[in-house]
């Protein structure tokens, strides 16, 4: 599993192993079942610069390389996977700010989440989700100010963020050339979080709409130049992807733990589950899956570390994890039969977190486009 | 104000096992940690600075390989980290590694408080702090649950079976904390790769001119560890609670009457 990983690497994983066994585990069922949102754990997460693990040194980030960061983000995502996506979602709108290359506007963000904040990158709306061309958020310059109208939907800390990466159209002719991206401070006027979704997993991170109606933004505020929101975003998911990649297999190996505790206890017919052959071929099989999903995870990692194109690899990363882990864990509830079905078990739960990473960041469907598209061209 | 602190690397289990012949810990294949009451000690020097300003010094006597322990006490905010290493050093007891230890600090003084967890979990002793302050001449505050500073003074509550004692010394003073006293931070993954650059300076015999030889290392140690077990687990006690001291006092008394005691 970690054979390749220098002496700093493993330190760093046994860093955020103790952080999440005593300080995530711990409040995760409870916060699973009451929807709770678990801010003192996400300030500790934040103290500990989790939210800002590859953000550049000098920006107040610690500038580790981005395979480093989705081994901890497998590591963090092993206690809670909602937690992990909240902290990951920070470092994503993080790259979009990045991409727009303005220091000032950089060192905004930067000192915004910095104190601690959350950040959220809002891009899907009740009619553009996978397809962003049907964006309907608009941006409008009126003399040194932007204003922005519309409404965002599924954004991952959308109800508690300090500051808000928006997309928006500046220009419906241009169809996906038209859209712009924004950085909106949190406490501008006419930004507010609409309803909360009640989710089936990944239930300790928030995620609610965003509503914009007639926020007023400073003119530098513009991430880039107007028209590149599009070609930021697709960057910035194809980035996304493999951080889902690496939290999906922290819920794959979380659920074999499990399974590998449980099997060693439970005696069925005089031996203990392990001993049987048809469960020993499933717990294999599980195996397989996690250990070439996570392999392939860091090897997109390098990819991105070393400057090399990675838009098809982070596709393939992304649904092959995601899929590795819906098995995954479906298998795992099966292992424990009962006791998997009931919520006393941590099982069932990894259940319903795992089935979110087939979805966003681009459905598994979106991934398969993508992937055919390099395939047959 | 500077502080320092002297730590230990401990193998993490409290199940330890013992080389039957030697009557020494098996070390091999067991992860090493800085002791865990020592971490205690590094937090306490830590907000002291963050309170007073100054720096804190970590120290160690050990293998090279605690470097990794002091690493470790970097990430959490000291500012220097040494490391004591000699073959001359090597076996020694509570008395010889207090007396070096002692030394080491003479050498990189003055300092104005000398911090040390109230016991290592592996050999569990207990000596090495308050020996040191005997070899410094200085006053000792054992068992700290908080620390003021004052001026030229220091004042700490201290943990007492009978409930807490409050007591003042002057400084220089060495303060020996337990578990209670706070809750260590955890490093942040940026202190984390500043530590893995931090310079681990070496501190040899030839280092310290003023050394007294022969009461360094295994020939200057007076104790030897004959032999050394896991207790065996004795019998749990009764508590017998609830209600008031009347009741507790009869449902004593009867328990006591049904073992044939009274």
């Amino acid at each position: 599993m970690n054979k390749l990983l220098t002496e700093e690497q493993l330190d760093l994983i046994n860093l955020v192993a103790e952080f999440g066994k005593k300080e995530v585990e711990p409040i995760a069922a409870e916060c699973d079942r009451s929807g709770k949102f678990p801010w003192d754990t996400y300030q500790k997460a934040f103290d500990m610069g989790l939210h800002m693990m590859d953000i550049p040194y000098e920006l107040g980030g610690a500038g580790i390389d981005f395979e480093t960061s989705l081994i901890l983000t497998e590591e963090l995502a092993k206690y809670d996977s909602g937690f992990a996506t909240s902290v990951g979602a920070v470092g994503l709108a993080a790259k979009a700010v990045l991409m727009g290359k303005d220091p000032k506007l950089i060192k905004k963000f930067a000192d915004i989440v910095g104190e601690g904040k959350f950040a959220a990158f809002c891009l899907t709306e009740p009619n553009a989700g996978s397809d962003a061309s049907a964006t309907k958020t608009t941006a409008v310059l009126d003399k040194d100010e932007w204003v922005l109208n519309g409404r965002k939907c599924f954004i991952t800390n959308g109800g508690v963020s300090g500051v808000y990466i928006v997309f928006a159209m500046t220009d419906f002719s241009k169809g996906t050339r038209g859209i712009s991206a924004f950085l909106v401070e949190g406490d501008r006027e006419g930004l507010s979080a609409g309803k909360e979704e009640d989710k089936l997993g990944i239930r300790l991170s928030n995620t609610s709409d965003v509503v914009l109606e007639n926020v007023r933004i400073p003119k530098e505020n513009l991430i880039g130049k107007e028209g590149m929101g599009f070609p930021i975003a697709m960057l910035t998911l194809d980035r996304a992807r493999p951080v889902a990649g690496a939290a999906a297999v922290g819920v794959a190996q979380r659920a074999i733990d499990e399974c590998v505790k449980y099997m060693k206890q439970r005696k069925t017919f005089g031996k203990p589950l392990a001993k049987h052959q048809a469960l020993q071929f499933k717990i294999a099989d599980m195996e397989m899956q996690c250990e070439v999903a996570r392999q392939y995870v860091r090897y997109v990692g390098k990819l991105v570390d070393n400057g090399k194109p990675y838009s098809e690899e982070a596709a393939i990363c992304k649904a092959f994890a995601s899929d590795a882990a819906m098995n995954i864990t479906v298998e795992a509830v099966q292992i424990l039969g009962g006791y998997g079905y009931s919520r006393e078990y941590p099982v069932e739960k990894l259940m319903r977190d795992a089935k979110i990473f087939q979805i966003f960041e681009g459905t598994n469907e979106i991934q398969r486009m993508v992937i055919a598209g390099q395939v047959l061209k | 104000m500077r502080i320092a602190v002297c730590i230990k690397q401990v193998p993490d289990t409290s199940e330890i096992k013992i080389d039957p012949v030697k009557h020494t810990l098996i070390r091999d294949g067991v992860p090493a940690i800085v002791n865990p009451y020592d971490k205690n000690a590094v937090e306490a020097a830590v907000q002291l600075k963050e309170k007073h300003g100054g720096e804190v010094v970590v120290i160690t006597m050990g293998l090279p390989s605690a470097k990794k322990a002091l690493k470790e006490c970097i990430s959490l905010g000291c500012d220097k980290a040494y490391l004591v290493t000699d073959r001359a050093f090597g076996g020694a007891d509570t008395y010889a590694t207090s007396y070096t230890l002692a030394s080491t600090i003479e050498k990189l003084g003055p300092f104005d408080l000398i911090l040390c967890g109230k016991q290592a979990i592996d050999g569990d002793t207990g000596q090495t702090g308050s020996s040191m302050s005997a070899h410094l001449g200085i006053p000792q505050l054992t068992y700290a649950l908080g620390i003021e500073v004052n001026g030229e003074k220091v004042k700490v509550q201290r943990e007492v079976e009978e409930g807490t004692m409050v007591l003042e010394a002057s400084m220089p003073a060495l303060i020996t904390v337990g578990k209670d006293i706070n809750v260590p931070r955890y490093p942040s993954i940026r202190s984390k790769i500043d530590s893995y650059q931090a310079e681990i300076e070496e501190i040899h015999l030839d280092n310290l001119p003023n050394i007294d030889t022969s009461k360094i290392g295994l020939k200057g140690s007076p104790t030897r560890v004959k032999k050394s077990f896991t207790p065996d687990k004795t019998k749990n006690g009764v508590k017998i609670s609830g209600g008031g001291s009347t009741t507790v006092v009869n449902g004593l008394l009867q328990y006591l009457g049904e073992k044939g005691l009274v």
